[in-house]
């Protein structure tokens, strides 16, 4: 009788690892974000189109906002512009933009064509502030809660089933006075 | 004729050298040797984000160069290696290490090979001795075979 019960049990322990391995196979391809529980990382970064003036993650502290990291040289970017401006128009929480490594003249003509959904953007040149905010590949956006706390990371194109489903029961959630 | 049969080969490997060279996709130089030898190190042993089994030295990609400008700026300005991997870490996670830390989170990764090979070391001997013990009860195991 034992001489079954150890190939079993070691059988068993073998589907319940690959049943785990099954149930994260989604999130493979995802690097889960150290900073979420976290201060979102300090800038303080020239605005497009008003270089003079300079764009900090203090101007927002006591709102939700979302950190949207993008670029005209990114597809996905275009992919999910459409969704960045129902957003906006839900006037939910305001998109903060971050132009990673672009070209400020195409930046501005992408936001004049497909509509600007920002309230505000800044430029990231030297790309130190994607860098200090853990971004590896656009577009990536961080839900920023009023405290200042990065909440959740979607990485990826925002879509509206991300939206409805990971970012507004967050918002909705912080605004009654929870978590 | 000797000569020149020795020099081909040589030329061959310089030839080859010199485009490893070219292809070389990190040319930063540190001021000292020091601080060379950190820096590659440092750039040998983080991940980059984006091409993930690519270390930052190696990789073409545009964040690999802004990482790898980061880390230069960061030596330069006198902090340690440790500070250097830790705020990496912060940003990017455990992955971005190619040699994961010990931690309650890692900890499996670092100890079930040793688990495992002392699991199967405990099994071998434990099939070994019973075979042992079954040898040993046999007056005539050769014999046997040759009955058999």
């Amino acid at each position: 009788m034992t001489r079954f019960l150890v190939p079993l049990a070691a059988f068993g322990l073998l589907v319940v690892v690959l049943a785990i391995g099954i149930r994260h196979a989604p999130e493979k391809g995802v690097i889960a974000s150290p900073l979420i529980g976290r201060p979102a990382p300090q800038f303080s970064l020239p605005e497009l189109g008003n270089s003079g003036r300079l764009v900090s993650s203090g101007d927002f502290k006591g709102k939700w906002y979302l950190f949207n990291v993008w670029g005209t040289w990114c597809y996905e970017c275009r992919a999910e512009h459409g969704m960045l401006l129902e957003v906006q128009r839900s006037a939910i929480l305001p998109l903060v933009g971050l132009d990673w490594k672009d070209d400020d003249g195409e930046a501005r003509t992408w936001l004049t064509q497909l509509g600007n959904p920002y309230a505000v953007v800044a430029v990231d040149h030297s790309g130190r502030t994607a860098i200090d905010w853990g971004v590896y590949a656009a577009p990536e956006s961080f839900l920023v809660d009023p405290r200042g706390i990065v909440v959740y990371k979607v990485t990826g194109a925002l879509t509206r089933e991300v939206w409805t489903r990971d970012i507004l029961p967050r918002v909705s959630g912080g605004s009654l006075g929870g978590s | 004729m000797r000569h020149r049969a020795a020099t081909l080969p040589l030329l061959a490997l310089a030839t080859l050298l010199l485009a490893q060279a070219a292809l070389a996709v990190d040319t930063t130089q540190m001021p000292t040797p020091e601080l060379q030898a950190r820096y590659s190190a440092l750039t040998h042993e983080l991940r980059c984000m984006q091409c993930q089994n690519e270390a930052l030295a190696d990789s073409p990609v545009q964040l690999a160069a802004d990482m790898r400008g980061l880390i230069r700026d960061m030596l330069l300005a006198g902090k340690t290696d440790a500070e250097v991997r830790a705020y990496m870490v912060a940003r990017y996670g455990d992955f971005i290490l190619f040699r994961p830390r010990f931690n309650t989170r890692t900890a499996w990764l670092w100890l079930a090979p040793g688990a495992l090979l002392l699991l199967g070391a405990f099994v071998a001997a434990r099939v070994v001795k019973r075979r042992a013990a079954l040898l040993a009860q046999d007056p005539d195991p050769i014999d046997e075979e040759g009955r058999g």
